[in-house]
């Protein structure tokens, strides 16, 4: 699914970008601070703490070794979402809904990872594996910081990622920042707008919840609070590869719909549990999740750099103001100075 | 701008024909612009252009707003030149390079509105309530529209008298004053809103974290590198336009006073490669520059623009020869430009498969807006007092 080569690259800019370290960090921001103060001696120290998570925070959890790849999830979501059809017009099967990626039209995609004779479920050489792809719903979300017009937002309580068609100027950034490539635009629309998964929290009016949950035949994406998802992936994660377990189906605390199952031997990382800071939907899997498509990122959500930067730099808009001052005196009194030398030479 | 009526260099319109076949082609290739810019409000942008979600900003964004804005750094770098540090001898640079300013500044604010999908709620931004302060594109947006204002009350003296009409005339002389006597406070502005926002446009790259490239990717280091191009490119365009006006025009060329003005861009040229090369070493990002990658390729490409210059203009004899000067602000452009492109395009990456590369459709709109700007400048200069009027002794 993603090419080695590439990978590599990604791997190595990654260790490039993380090799700035504290000390870079602050020589940087201080040469940055100076010029831009023009020798302000007031800089409101305003470093900016990453968020936490909220308790109550709600969530999917996605388990790769029990997914079996139907699809369910991609139709429910497409239904329940009134989400378009994509075709895919070079295939035998024009008239399907096939969409291989996440798009406008379509907010989570099953994909599968394939290596050599792709004998066995869940392994790396001579394997296969699918993997599930829709918003993060991060802890500390890119998108939402860089949104101009807070058209995208974090719940508080839920920390559902949701966005506002209303508020929206399509300008794009969102797209352009987050990380794990979520939202997606409308190009070819007269009216265009962004298409984001926002945990199907329309459904929750009438009772429900996400909808690729619902329809889970395995309890792969597995609906719930946060906590209780990383607990349940603690629990499997703790038990013997090739024991029987019940795995609970839909909505995690909703009615019981489990059924008993193997357990499969997982690789050691719950993706999302640190990456960028950490996210809302978590993934356990048995093949490393860089051949998924989920690269290694920083613990850091690069919000927090940005914001650091922004608030050193205006919070209080004091640096501004003072550099403002400066830069007001000095051209009241070269100001003068011109005038008086113009008045001089020809009075 | 305070009236320099008895000034040996007052500015004076050119006067001349406005009808020539520069301007004709100019025209001609505006219109085109404005085809695509039907198509595209009509219906959409992925009709005209080949913005992707793996690209979702492209030559528009990039070319148009975050480089347009650079290149119309001039008028910026000049009042940061004759204004705050006191070097009165540019004075005659100033008014022109204002006009290229801010004619280069609306137009990129104006082509914002073709490529933001959702044009209709573009005032959002400044709205209370809408508004996200955390965001750069929020600062960005904002410290350039207030930059647009500021210009245009700076310029206002040279325009007023020609476009008001009625009762307006008899208050102009009042406006005039109190342009006058606020103008400190404007050039102020004129100075702080572009140091905010050539800056933020750098920051806007943070956010992209390992989607950017180590080569790019220097984080804090961003804005002051955006910023320090953006005074260098304040240079080059001054020398940049001074000659091709003094050509155009058949004036005198003012090599004399571009030749210092050379001195302080080597100088801030010789602190910008130490600051950039200095952080690539200190970050540990240097050895991807020796990787056979494309990305090494265009970083090369950007650095050579930048180091070629420094080289040119070392010797104070060769900032005095024309060609080279001019030959090194084109240069110098260049770079500034490679930067940008770099850091928005060429070294962004969000994930496997996707490529973009420029529309046709989106050539004809930034060169339509280029040509467009050109044709304005052109205008303007014959109609307003913009360039110094010539003594009768430089004839
Ligand atoms: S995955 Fe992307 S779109 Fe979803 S919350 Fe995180 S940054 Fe936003
Ligand atoms: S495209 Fe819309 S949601 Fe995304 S950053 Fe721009 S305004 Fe915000
Ligand atoms: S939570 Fe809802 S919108 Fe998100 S992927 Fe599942 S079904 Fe789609």
């Amino acid at each position: 699914m993603e090419n080695p080569e590439r990978l590599q690259r990604i791997k190595k800019r990654i260790e490039g970008v993380s090799a700035m370290d504290r000390r870079n960090f602050f020589k940087a921001s201080l040469a940055g601070s100076a010029a831009l103060a023009a020798g302000a001696a007031s800089c409101p120290a305003a470093a900016r703490e990453s968020h936490t998570i909220s308790p109550d925070a709600l969530g999917l959890l996605y388990d790769s070794t029990l997914c079996i790849g139907c699809k369910a999830c991609v139709a429910a979501c497409k239904e329940s979402n009134e989400m378009p059809p994509e075709f895919q017009a070079n295939t035998e099967q024009p008239y399907w809904d096939m969409p291989l990626d996440i798009s406008g039209k379509t907010l989570t995609v099953i994909k599968v990872y394939r290596h050599g004779t792709m004998d066995k479920k869940d392994e790396e050489q001579n394997g296969y594996a699918f993997i599930k792809k829709s918003c993060m719903h991060c802890v500390d979300p890119s998108c939402v910081s860089a949104c101009p017009v807070s058209a995208m937002n974090k719940d508080p309580k839920t920390g559902v990622v949701s966005y506002s068609k209303e508020a929206c100027i399509g300008c794009r950034y969102c797209v352009a920042a987050c990380p794990f490539g979520v939202p997606r635009f409308t190009y070819d629309q007269t009216f265009p707008q962004i298409s984001k998964c926002q945990l199907c929290k329309h459904r929750w009016k009438d009772g429900k919840y996400s909808a690729c949950a619902e329809v889970c035949p395995t309890g792969a994406t597995l609906y719930g609070k946060v906590t209780d998802l990383k607990q349940e992936a603690a629990r499997r994660r703790a038990l013997k590869p090739g024991s029987q377990t019940s795995f609970p189906r839909g909505q995690l605390g909703g009615p019981d719909q489990s059924y008993p199952g193997v357990v499969a031997k997982y690789v050691d990382h719950l993706y999302g549990e640190k990456e960028f800071g950490g996210t809302q939907m978590v993934m356990l899997s048995g093949v490393p999740f860089d051949k998924l498509g989920y690269l290694d990122l920083p613990p850091r959500s690069d919000a927090v750099v940005t914001e650091t930067l922004q608030h050193t730099l205006y919070s209080g808009l004091v640096m501004p103001l003072v550099f403002l001052g400066v830069l007001g005196y000095a051209a009241k009194r070269n100001l003068k100075q011109y005038e008086e030398e113009k008045g001089g030479s020809h009075d | 701008m305070t009236e320099h009526a008895h000034h040996a260099h007052a500015p004076a319109p050119l006067g001349g024909k406005l009808i020539t076949p520069v301007t004709l082609c100019l025209g001609a290739l505006t219109l085109a612009a404005a085809v695509v810019g039907v198509i595209r409000f009509i219906f959409g942008l992925g009709a005209v252009t080949n913005l992707n979600d793996g690209y979702p900003f492209g030559l528009w964004i990039v070319y148009d707003v975050v480089i347009g804005s650079a290149f119309a750094c001039g008028g910026y770098t000049m009042a940061l030149l004759v204004y705050i540090f006191n070097k009165g001898e540019y004075h005659p640079l100033v008014r022109p390079a204002l006009l290229a300013s801010v004619f280069g500044y609306t137009l990129a604010a104006v082509s914002v509105i073709f490529d933001l999908g959702r044009y209709w709620n573009a005032w959002h931004i400044f709205w209370p309530g809408y508004s996200n302060v955390n965001s750069v594109l929020f600062e960005v947006a904002t410290c350039i529209s207030l930059y647009i204002m500021v210009m245009w009350i700076e310029f206002s003296p040279a325009f007023l008298d020609k476009i008001a009409v009625g009762f307006l005339k008899k208050i102009v002389p009042d406006i005039k004053r109190i342009v006058a006597k606020l103008m400190f406070l404007f050039i102020a502005l004129g100075v702080l809103l572009p140091s905010m926002h050539q800056s933020s446009l750098g920051s806007m790259l943070i956010i992209f974290g390992n989607q950017l490239h180590p080569l790019w990717q220097s984080g804090f280091m961003l804005p002051l590198e955006f910023l320090l191009t953006a005074v260098l490119l304040g240079f080059a365009v001054v020398v940049f336009e001074a000659t091709l006006v003094s050509m155009g025009f058949k004036r005198p060329r003012e090599t004399d006073l571009l030749a210092r003005l050379a001195k302080f861009m080597w100088g801030l040229l010789l602190v910008y490669l130490v600051l950039r090369i200095g952080e690539l070493v200190l970050r540990g990002a240097l050895p991807h520059a020796f990787q056979a990658t494309l990305e090494a390729f265009w970083f090369w490409v950007e650095m050579l623009c930048f180091i070629v210059p420094l080289i040119m203009l070392a010797k104070p004899a060769s900032r005095n020869n024309a060609g080279k000067l001019f030959g090194a602000a084109v240069l110098l452009m260049l770079g500034g430009f490679m930067l940008r492109i770099n850091g928005f395009l060429v070294g962004y990456e969000t994930g496997d498969g996707w490529h973009y590369f420029p529309s046709l459709s989106e050539f004809i709109v930034t060169v339509g807006l280029i040509a467009f700007e050109v044709l304005a400048y052109i205008i303007l200069v014959k109609l307003l007092p913009v360039l110094p009027a010539l003594k009768p002794a430089s004839r």
